[in-house]
């Protein structure tokens, strides 16, 4: 058997290769200026031989190609996305128009500070804006993405142990309802992972804690509110715990949309903080980044802080390299400065009370879905909870139907799949969060949806088990694509050649 | 689910055949049907030392990746390279052509410490009550 | 306010139906003690002073569209085609998620599978990743690739290499048992073929070697491949991937792994980003490939479909046992690249890369004519090269910023050795009356 040969008649899920015709061009570049022969300039041995093979096809064919290749995605500009602890909010379109502005698009990151004002004071106010909201005292914006943004908390960890001459602390405490990116970035910076059991409560055991706790720790992340949606009503029996032992407690924002306004890490006595401003401060995800993952940290850790910070001296602002602890650079020049452009334009035109009304809104969203939804679905925490909760759907498992076949079948009624299997300490879990930017008849018509479909799961399983039926695809050989991975044109062609048809 | 007699077991689901002085290692016929799909293994070094209940080696499926761990304390004297192009053969026939590696035991007492069939089909049977 | 489109009367409902009658209810779990911190933001805009306000702030910058720029360093100023912003600026696009539900997400991964194919063909590579976030933060995942690839500990560097990336390269191996050493560079910017020699010793993982490296210099690979691999150790090569479109792929060098900025593929600029790292290697470290990789397979009705595979890797699945921690990476990047990498094809590559040439060769000439001006980088380029001036650069890049010019790169402000030096680039957006008015504003500056 040949792999993804077939296509259908009129297949309009050609490769761009398989669109190319020799003679075609796709672009109007300018003609030569001037007459020098490369091939006889420049060494022969240094030139290409062999050219590769890149498409030939014109730029009318190519858009339409990508345009119909974009009605193949779900967005959040034409879809409800109920996905837990992602924040699929809706992306205003002036981010984008501000973010195009030759004035910002044009720039050169080596350009002398004098000739770049304008985003210095952005990126200057943002940091002051990130530092009232989360009650931390200093940011770097450098980190690309919300693990970056861990990594980079490792790295400050690390500097801060050693400069106490607390070298030996080689332990990182996540909780086993973290991100699977804690854990991977703590290894990553060769931390040794050691796991926190979660209580009946759905929070962190304290007891296990407790006893977890010894000078070889450096640190304990935390989600807060956590992955269920809950928030760790202990925090401040937490902050003793860790502190009192010596090690910092690290904070990830990426539920830090039920927050705003309302309660700040830094007073909940977090050390180091990430954001990933993809989420709460609504850049868009892309289709998985770019992102932004800013981290702000207490006075105790800002000597540690990657170079340059943006500093104002009198009306000028300005880069500060001269900081002879930092860690160094965890990304060249400051980061994905069009993201965090993005999220200052959001900040402005919300303010303090637009960015309350988000949390608010969020959380009130959520605990209605949750309200409507418990009685039909499991619902192993029925508390009230924050920007998001955790259905489980293992009242199904007798039809053989599990979370995953749920968000398939949401999909044929145009609405995305929530996150499901996640977190791994619900047994079939379905974790939603509608977010503060649908509408009540969306979140009515998502619960109507959910209903029906628990209702095809009693009746007509097979439907569901077998779902989606109106996407452009229907569920793909995940195995086959792992066992005999085909990664481009090239694997493709070897395959067909290995095995015609 | 097949557990062949004269293998030894351990809780972690790995199986082990004594042939000479070298030690078969796989895993179970219940192992492989909770992965489901073998999509890759990794696998030790020919030559590497390994310890008793130390993960020396992963299989993954699409959506979750398993610790192997060594049976007994020893040496790797052989993997099956097979494995590499061909995972699905665990699924196929985890007691043959799917073993991993070969050991020879540096502590022959902890291969006698192993579970028997007995034992660790009524391990299986207990962990499914429960 | 216009994002919100729960109205008062709807909270009153959901209210009712949560069953409470305030909102605080809900913050219970929320010590009190936390609750309503006091916070000093600026007043909200609306839209309107939006726009102004945002407009005024960049008018504050002064960009290559204001000014004619010979600044490269790291950054460059390429054509982007129409095109590519207006693919990328769909929503669909760009408001969509991460594609781990496939069968909803069949243009992101079929455009990614794309972007992975013509990485493969730029660089010659057997397979590329979906992106990393940037050409620093590649290196830095290619050099942990190599170490844990050869269980060694050492990796030499050449000091040619963008500064940045060696930085983060470091930030990132700090506090590990991993080291760095640097190789240094001659007089005209080539490695230091014997100082490789000598220091290539049985521990060394890989050597990363930049070209066109940070000097704008075209490098001779083929000895340095030979003695890395008769070293059992692993060849980075660090490139700017329109050079690809002239010079030797990555392939033909021998390197196994090639990665670098993926800005110039129809990216602006952008003060540092949003970017996208290419990443690229020999199937047989496939592996050790960080990040997402697009696979295609067929669904259950035998149709051809993409999804993300090879998933067991990522952190998401193996959590501390991942080969990488990235998770969001740069896929609307790595979208817009496809655009503009398939509207070049395989002519427009070959003629976007002499462009470049030809106005670096013309700029060079120009300047090699003025007694002022001593050309350094005298090899083999691609669109950028080092002239040394008997002034300080920056003295002469304000007097040149005067006349409307974005000059080059101080060096001295990396390499504290390299004094009245200055990095100049000269892309295909350059016009020949561009080219000669840096000429002879320099002259004038100069005299």
């Amino acid at each position: 058997m040949t792999t993804g040969l077939k296509t259908t008649a009129i297949s309009d899920s050609k490769l761009l290769f398989e669109k190319s015709k020799s003679g075609k061009e796709g672009i109007f570049l300018p003609s030569r200026k001037f007459q020098d022969d490369f091939s006889r300039l420049i060494p022969a041995d240094f030139q290409r031989k062999d050219h590769g093979d890149l498409p030939e096809i014109t730029e009318p064919e190519l858009v339409r190609h990508f345009v119909n290749l974009s009605k193949k995605n779900f967005s959040v500009d034409t879809h409800f996305y109920p996905l837990g602890s992602c924040t699929m909010k809706y992306n205003p379109k002036i981010h984008e128009d501000v973010a195009s502005l030759d004035g910002f698009a044009w720039l050169n990151p080596s350009q002398t500070e004098d000739q770049v004002q304008g985003i210095l004071q952005i990126f200057h106010e943002l940091s002051r804006a990130l530092c009232e909201l989360t009650g931390m005292d200093e940011f770097t914006l450098q980190p690309a993405a919300g693990a970056h943004g861990e990594l980079c908390g490792m790295m400050l960890t690390r500097a801060y142990h050693h400069s106490r001459g607390e070298g030996k602390r080689h332990q990182v405490l996540v909780p086993d309802s973290s991100h699977g990116t804690n854990p991977a970035s703590a290894a990553q910076y060769g931390y040794e992972v050691v796991q926190i059991p979660s209580d009946a409560r759905g929070r962190v055991d304290l007891k296990a804690l407790e006893d977890a706790m010894s000078d070889r720790v450096a640190c304990l992340m935390l989600t807060n509110p956590n992955t269920l949606g809950l928030f760790e009503n202990d925090i401040l029996k937490i902050r003793e715990i860790v502190h009192r032992k010596g090690a910092l407690l690290y904070y990830d924002g990426a539920n830090l949309n039920a927050l705003l306004g309302a309660v700040r890490p830094g007073d909940m006595g977090f050390d180091i903080v990430h954001l990933n401003l993809h989420k709460t401060f609504t850049t868009p995800h892309g289709g998985g980044g770019p992102g932004a993952g800013p981290v702000g940290v207490k006075k105790i850790l800002a000597p540690f802080l990657p170079a340059p910070l943006v500093v104002k001296q009198g009306s000028r602002y300005g880069f500060d390299y001269h900081r002879p602890k930092s860690i160094g650079k965890v990304r060249s020049f400051f980061g994905n400065a069009g993201i965090l452009l993005r999220a200052y334009v959001y900040i402005r035109m919300l303010g303090l009370e637009g960015l309350k009304r988000v949390s608010h809104d969020a959380v009130l969203s959520a605990n209605y879905l949750r309200k409507k939804l418990s009685t039909a679905f499991l619902n192993p925490h029925n508390e009230f909870c924050m920007h998001e909760f955790v259905l489980s759907a293992s009242n199904l498992e007798s039809q053989n139907i599990h979370a995953g076949d749920i968000g398939k079948r949401l999909l044929d009624y145009g609405i995305h799949a929530p996150t499901v299997h996640f977190p791994l300490v619900v047994k079939e879990a379905l974790m939603i969060e509608p977010t503060e930017t649908e509408s009540k008849e969306t979140l009515d018509a998502f619960v109507e949806v959910m209903l029906k479909i628990l209702k095809e799961a009693q009746e007509t399983p097979e439907l569901v088990r077998k779902a989606p039926h109106t996407m452009p695809i229907g569920r793909p050989d995940e195995v086959q694509a792992a066992r005999k991975p085909i990664l481009s044109f090239r694997d493709l062609k070897r395959d067909t050649q290995a095995s015609p048809l | 689910m097949n557990f062949p007699a004269e293998l030894r077991y351990t809780k972690s689901h790995e199986w082990v055949r004594r042939s000479g002085d070298k030690l078969i290692v796989g895993i179970t016929d219940y192992a492989q049907h909770e992965i489901s799909d073998v999509v890759f293994i990794e696998l030790p070094h020919v030559g590497q030392q390994v310890e008793q209940g130390k993960g020396i080696s992963i299989v993954e499926s699409v959506k979750a990746a398993f610790d192997i761990y060594a049976p007994v304390s020893g040496t790797v004297k052989a993997i099956n390279t097979t494995l590499e192009s061909d995972p699905a053969i665990v699924n196929q026939d985890p007691y043959g052509k799917g073993w991993f590696f070969e050991l020879t035991s540096s502590k022959p007492s902890e291969f006698e410490s192993l579970l028997t069939r007995d034992q660790y089909e009524s391990m299986i049977r207990q962990s499914a009550a429960g | 306010m216009s994002y919100f489109p729960i109205t008062v009367k709807d909270q009153a409902e959901m209210l009712e139906t949560i069953g409470i009658e305030h909102f605080g209810q809900m913050f219970q779990a929320i010590p009190n003690e936390l609750r309503n911190p006091k916070i000093d933001l600026p007043s909200p805009l609306s839209e309107l002073e939006t726009q102004s306000w945002f407009r005024e702030l960049a008018g504050k910058n002064a960009s290559s569209k204001t000014h004619s720029s010979f600044l490269g360093a790291g950054s460059y100023e390429h054509f982007i085609p129409a095109i590519v912003r207006h693919i990328i600026g769909r929503g669909e696009f760009y408001t969509s998620y991460t594609p781990y539900q496939p069968e909803a997400s069949q243009g992101t991964l079929q455009a990614l599978f794309e972007y992975q194919s013509l990485i493969c063909e730029l660089t010659g590579m057997d397979v590329s990743n979906g992106s990393h976030y940037d050409g620093s933060t590649a290196l830095a995942e290619s050099v942990l690739m190599t170490l844990h690839e050869t269980k060694r500990r050492k990796v030499l560097m050449a000091r040619s290499v963008h500064p940045d990336y060696r930085t983060v390269t470091q930030t990132y191996l700090t506090g590990t048992s991993f080291e760095t050493e640097e190789i240094p560079f001659q007089s005209h910017f080539g490695l230091d073929l014997d100082y490789l020699k000598k220091h290539l010793t049985p521990d060394v993982a890989s050597v990363v070697v930049a070209s066109p490296n940070f000097f704008g210099l075209v490098e001779d690979l083929k000895e340095v491949e030979t003695l890395v691999h008769q070293n059992g150790s692993l060849l980075i090569l660090v490139s700017h991937p329109l050079s690809f479109g002239f010079y030797k792929s990555a392939k033909e060098w021998g390197a196994d792994i090639v990665c670098g900025e993926g800005q110039p593929l129809g990216i602006p600029p952008g003060f540092g980003g949003p970017w996208l790292g290419y990443l690229a290697a020999t199937r047989s470290l496939l592996r050790r490939i960080p990040g997402r990789l697009v696979g295609l397979t067929q669904d259950n009705a035998g149709r051809r479909a993409f999804c993300l595979t090879l998933q067991a890797r990522e952190q998401h699945i193996r959590r501390e046992r991942a080969s990488s921690n990235i998770c969001t990476n740069q896929a609307l990047c790595a979208i817009a690249a496809c655009v503009y990498m398939a509207s070049l094809g395989k002519t427009g590559i070959r003629r976007i890369a002499e462009l470049n040439l030809e106005n670096a060769y013309y700029l060079r000439r120009a300047l090699s004519n003025l007694k002022e001006v001593e050309i350094l980088t005298d090899g083999s380029i691609f669109n950028e090269f080092v002239i040394r001036l008997k002034k300080p650069v920056d003295q002469v890049n304000q007097s040149l910023f005067q006349k409307g010019i974005i000059s080059g790169l101080a060096l001295e402000r990396f390499y504290p050795e390299l004094k009245e030096q200055m990095l100049v680039c000269a892309t295909e957006t350059k016009s020949k009356d561009q080219l000669d008015q840096f000429v002879e504003a320099l002259k004038e500056v100069l005299k």
